[in-house]
């Protein structure tokens, strides 16, 4: 039992001590994850926007197809990505594979389609009470989207927190078209993975707090927002 | 048949002026269907240019309904909706607005609110800015230009409404029941923008349930009767001396129960 209160210890004093190695696997942890998240509400919202505001062939497909993606399992989207980035894949001139690029790619590919369903399903709902009022005015395609998504605002930073929160979180993916290399491809959580079972718990858990303290601060900050809009009765 | 004020030609501005002046909008014999029931049939109607025109009748009549047809928000399944004459288009539906039963405003402030309106009209600067605020000015909002429009009471947020809808320069404005659940000073003071739109050359098309409300504002007036035109004609003459059971019951204040009853004794089932 003492290993446990010895490891507890001894990872509180690396993040107190801004350990350097530590310092930098949080730093790429951060950098690959909000570029990711960033790239996919690029793509995710007006996406999920378009899918909740018009009528087009295919739309009810496009918004199984989200849904379903949704759920895809991280391990698939990291051979996906790794098959698309090796070398006699069909990106493997880029030479990506092992570089903290390709996990931002596998990162973008598990969180678009989160962003974008959930989107769909908040732009659906706020078009659905504002159509009428567009339609009289005489509001344009591309007016509409945007104002969709802006008075959703709130309701769609929490998607993608969400997203974040999904992302941060990410082993399997990342494992495989990153390889966890010092130094280079190594981010929290698959260094957790390797020193617990190198037997290093210290930096693992210190790793662990991070991580945790991440969740914690993400989920205050939806809860905040949510309390934010329902003030403004913005929700 | 045509259920048009003047067709009741008795009062003292009406006579067949209808062949002379083109009226701005018409609804010529549309009728509605959804889900295989009809909801409104052969309504005929004609709004005059400048005119108030009022639209009576109890819940479910299909007043909202209509409303929506006119502006071009639904397209009717049998008949045809005119704008001066023409099919309605885009166009015409630019030169119309409408206050919803339920206002709608957009999760923003006041200000942004009456922005928004504006801008759709290519409206920018300096120009919006003055508009938005001599709008707020008018309905008494200017203090409540930066709160959140959805937070807003109910008298406050028809009140942007209808300036929003004001700003915007329609020829024609709809009103979908505008002072329901209102207090006698909010009512008023939407009575009094509206009044003033008339003014200045707006022709009015407002839902009412309020007697009162018509004897105020009303010039012509159609009464719906389970999605029927059940009379039509100048307001006075309907509020004086109504032709219909139900218009009668309106004015009077009774529930009308169907053309054979007379009272909810009448009413198959009734125990009263
Ligand atoms: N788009 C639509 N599709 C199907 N049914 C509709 C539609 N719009 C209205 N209805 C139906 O038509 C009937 C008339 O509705 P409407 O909203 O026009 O009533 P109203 O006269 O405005 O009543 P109220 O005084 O309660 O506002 C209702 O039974 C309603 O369910
Ligand atoms: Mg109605």
């Amino acid at each position: 039992m003492s290993s446990f209160w010895d490891a507890l210890a001894g990872s509180f004093g690396l993040v107190i001590a801004l350990d350097p190695d530590l310092m930098e696997i949080i730093g790429l942890s951060m950098r690959v994850t909000l570029t990711a998240v960033f790239l996919a509400c690029l793509i995710g919202l007006p996406l999920g926007a378009a899918a909740g505001t018009f009528r087009f062939p295919g739309r009810t497909l496009l918004s199984v197809v989200l849904n379903a993606l949704m759920g895809l399992p991280p391990v698939v989207v990291g051979l996906f990505v790794y098959l698309l980035l090796s070398a006699s894949g069909p990106l493997g001139p880029l030479r990506l594979l092992y570089t903290p690029t390709a996990m931002i790619i596998a990162q973008m590919v598990i969180v678009t389609p989160i962003v974008a369903a959930l989107t769909r399903q908040v732009v659906e709902d706020f078009n659905s009470e504002y159509a009428e009022q567009f339609a009289s005015m005489g509001v344009g395609p591309l007016d509409r989207l945007m104002s969709l998504l802006w008075d959703g605002r709130y309701s769609l930073l929490t998607v993608a927190l969400a997203g974040f929160g999904r992302a941060v979180a990410e082993v399997g993916a990342v494992i495989i078209v990153g390889g966890n290399i010092n130094h280079v491809t190594r981010v929290m959580t698959t260094t957790i993975a390797l020193e617990t079972s190198k037997g290093n718990l210290q930096l693992a858990m210190a790793l662990g707090i991070v991580l945790l303290t991440i969740a914690f601060v993400v989920n205050a900050c939806v809860m905040g927002l949510r309390a934010t809009a329902v003030r403004s009765a913005y929700a | 048949m045509r259920d048009f004020a003047f067709d009741m030609a008795t009062g003292p501005s009406v006579g067949r002026q209808r062949d002379e002046q083109q009226p701005l909008l018409e609804a010529c014999n549309i009728g509605f269907t959804a889900r295989g029931e009809q909801l409104l049939h052969n309504v005929d109607i004609a709004i005059r240019q400048g005119s108030r025109t009022l639209i009576v009748g109890p819940n479910g009549a299909g007043k909202s309904l209509l409303l929506r047809l006119l502006h071009g928000l639904l397209q009717p399944s049998d008949g045809k909706v005119l704008w001066q004459g023409n099919a309605l288009n885009a166009k015409a539906q630019r030169a119309q607005a409408m206050v919803f039963q339920r206002p709608v405003l957009l999760r923003r402030s006041v200000f942004a609110n009456m922005k928004f309106a504006l801008s759709v009209r290519g409206l920018r600067g300096q120009k919006r800015s003055d508009k938005i605020l001599s709008a707020l000015a008018s309905a008494g909002l200017s203090h409540l230009s930066n709160r959140p429009a959805r937070v807003l009471s109910g008298g406050e947020q028809q009140r942007l409404a209808v300036v929003r809808a004001l700003a915007c320069d329609p020829e024609l404005l709809f009103l979908d029941e505008p002072t329901a659940n209102l207090d006698p000073a909010s009512t008023a003071a939407i009575e009094e923008l509206v009044r003033d739109a008339s003014a200045r050359g707006v022709t009015i098309v407002l839902v009412t349930h309020d007697v009162g409300q018509a004897r105020r504002l009303g010039e012509d007036l159609v009464f719906l009767q389970d999605g029927h035109v059940a009379e039509s004609g100048p307001a006075q003459k309907i509020l004086t001396e109504p032709q219909s059971e139900p218009a009668r019951a309106w004015r009077e204040g009774r529930i009308y129960l169907g053309p054979n009853t007379q009272s909810l004794c009448d009413f198959p089932g009734s125990k009263l």
